[in-house]
């Protein structure tokens, strides 16, 4: 029972510290909440099911898994449609409204851009829910009482490379150095030579990536639906305060927690009150410790 | 003709129990700067606990007093104003966008337990058949509606002339300060948590008599009355009025109620009956777009804020 809660918390909880990693990001370094941030992941799983329709279907499954080779060009496809669809939010609408200075209104915006994408895609696919595919799920024992299928154990080992890729890629690199710099403070960055605007365009592509990665997770594991982005917005805020604004190893582990939190209160509570689980665990943190596990910022 | 008339005089009614929820926000976030994402959560407490006091006895859901309309509403303010204390208190101490979000995570949870907690909200199927004002008027369609518009303009009105009051006074003086400039504020003696709470508390009361009117008006209630979109369209009218102004609160909450409404009768005409839940989608993308254009082209909104000189120096 234990260890099977365990396997769905690290599972979900990997997809929820994937789209963390943008809201940290554009956080620490946009000084602003996105409440359109789980649209990304919306937007990435249909955009990876029109691509893999266009291809004739999720592929011959490879191995056990249920799906092929056209849902992994899919998968790449749409996270490269989504990093440019985060860019071009950030350059039609709150590139402008930066201007303006007001920080609040950014999120304001956020939340009208959330509603309008959400609607936009209820309007073209309606409300029902979709599947990549419709083959069975083989599951394998990990340990007495534990299993997993192989789509979770695929999904967990490549959200982990792309944990690691991120972190290595921040931490080693010009790029990485950066954007840690213009984050910790943009004007000495700009000081320092450093082109901001094109660190804030890195930023909305690798938020915007890692967000579409983990749909296409969820559309694989779960289910395809309008809302399933938008009900990951709570985890994914609870998450980044958690490991700490601006962290990004501290939204990896955030995202840890708040899976396993909420597979753990499922026999407690109840799945109907998964949601408010992430909203707890939140609270709890800001009362205790508004900067988070890393963060350097007070809440 | 009364056809017409009575259909204005509802959507009035409508429209103004939104002006109250938008009045409401105005005091937190126009006059305080308070960021609330959790509208639809003050909203729905309100709603359910109105409809509790004021229903008749059922099976499917708790409460059930009888007791008079005007005991639901006042017991429907206290209530989300204790809601909003609880939260305000542990919140307001945070940062504007964490308050965003812990408004919207109060809210999230309160419409699951609206769903959910089946044996006190009725869950999905939400509260029906709650007492509605002059129900003695019912047989007569035009003198019910009058009589509800009536009320509803009679209330918002108190409200408008409460915060006007209220907000011109010193006590609105200290919230438009700490707004500005916590700091100089704080250094001047004027404790920001304390009057923050306040603002926070007298807001959330609004939305609450706002949700309670709204249960009132359409004898029916449900948790997909109370989605974020509920947030959402108070905000649009409260950004599109112009914020910091208690006429433009209400000028945007019948604006955008009356496009709303107005859209959503455009579709029903214009589209085949199998499209029209995809077309009402369309409608929540369109107010997105008008409130980014609003926030792009107009950020003052259509009435704005007054500008408040000192008359030495007019």
């Amino acid at each position: 029972m234990i260890a099977q809660i365990l396997v769905d918390g690290v599972t979900s909880g990997a997809m929820i510290a994937l789209g963390a990693i943008g809201v940290t990001l554009t956080y620490g370094l946009l000084r602003f909440a996105n409440f359109a941030h789980g649209e990304f992941s919306t937007w990435g799983a249909y955009a990876a099911m029109v691509i893999a329709a266009a291809l004739g279907s999720a592929g011959e499954p490879i191995g056990e898994l249920t799906f092929g080779w056209h849902l992994i060009v899919a998968l790449l496809g749409a996270v490269a449609f989504t990093a440019l669809l985060a860019v071009a939010l950030d350059w039609l609408l709150f590139r402008r409204l930066r201007r303006h200075g007001n920080a609040i209104v950014l999120v304001i915006a956020s939340f009208g851009a959330s509603l309008a994408l959400r609607s936009a895609l209820e309007f073209a696919f309606g409300p029902q829910p979709y599947y990549y595919t419709r083959e069975i799920a083989m599951t394998v024992r990990l340990a007495p009482g534990m299993r997993a299928t192989w789509d979770q154990i695929f999904v967990l080992a490549v959200a982990l490379v792309l944990m690691a890729a991120t972190h290595l890629m921040l931490a080693y690199t010009a790029l990485g150095r950066a954007l840690r710099a213009t984050s910790e403070n943009p004007d000495l960055a700009r000081l320092a030579g450093i082109d901001v605007a094109r660190v804030v365009r890195v930023t909305w592509l690798l938020g915007g990536g890692m967000a579409a990665a983990s749909g296409v997770f969820l559309g694989i594991t779960v289910q395809l639906r309008p809302t399933m982005g938008f009900e990951l917005l709570l985890p994914l805020f609870a998450a980044a305060i958690l490991g700490g604004i601006g962290s990004v190893p501290g939204a990896m582990l955030g995202g840890l927690i708040i899976g396993i939190a909420e597979a753990a209160a499922v026999p407690i509570a109840g799945a109907q009150y998964r949601a408010a689980v992430a909203f707890v665990v939140m609270l709890a943190m800001l009362l205790a410790r508004p900067r988070g596990l890393f963060g350097a910022r007070d809440a | 003709m009364t056809g017409i008339v009575s259909y204005l005089l509802f959507f009035t009614t409508i429209a103004l129990s939104y002006g109250v929820a938008t009045l409401g926000l105005n005091l937190q976030w126009g006059s305080a700067g308070l960021f609330n994402v959790g509208v639809a959560g003050f909203a729905a407490v309100g709603a359910y606990v109105a409809a509790w006091i004021t229903a008749a006895p059922a099976e499917s859901h708790w409460g059930g007093f009888s007791l008079p309309i005007a005991v639901g509403w006042a017991g429907a303010m206290a209530a989300s104003a204790l809601v909003a204390a609880v939260v305000g208190a542990v919140t307001l101490r945070l940062r504007a966008d964490y308050l965003a979000i812990t408004t919207f995570g109060a809210a999230v949870s309160l419409q699951l337990v609206a769903l959910n907690a089946q044996t006190l909200t009725g869950g999905p199927f939400g509260i029906a058949f709650i007492a509605r004002p002059f129900s003695a008027l019912a047989d007569r369609p035009l003198a019910f509606a009058a009589a509800n518009c009536g009320l509803v303009v009679v209330v918002s009105a108190l409200a408008f002339w409460g915060l006007e009051r209220l907000t011109r006074s010193p006590w609105g003086r200290v919230l438009r300060a700490l707004r500005e400039d916590e700091a100089a504020a704080a250094s001047l003696g004027k404790a920001p948590a304390k009057f923050r709470l306040q603002a926070f508390v007298l807001g959330a009361a609004l939305m609450g008599l706002s949700g309670a009117m709204q249960a009132q008006f359409f004898g029916f209630i449900a948790p997909d009355n109370f989605l974020p979109a509920f947030t959402f369209q108070v905000w649009v009218m409260l950004i599109l009025g112009g914020s910091g102004n208690n006429v433009g609160a209400l000028v945007g909450a019948v604006v955008v109620w009356g496009l709303w409404t107005g859209s959503g009768s455009l579709v029903s005409v214009l589209v085949a009956p199998e499209l029209q839940s995809r077309a009402a989608a369309l409608r929540v993308v369109a107010i997105g777009v008008v409130l980014a254009v609003v926030l792009l082209l107009r950020p003052r909104g259509l009435l704005g804020e007054r500008a408040t000189v000192s008359r030495h120096l007019r």
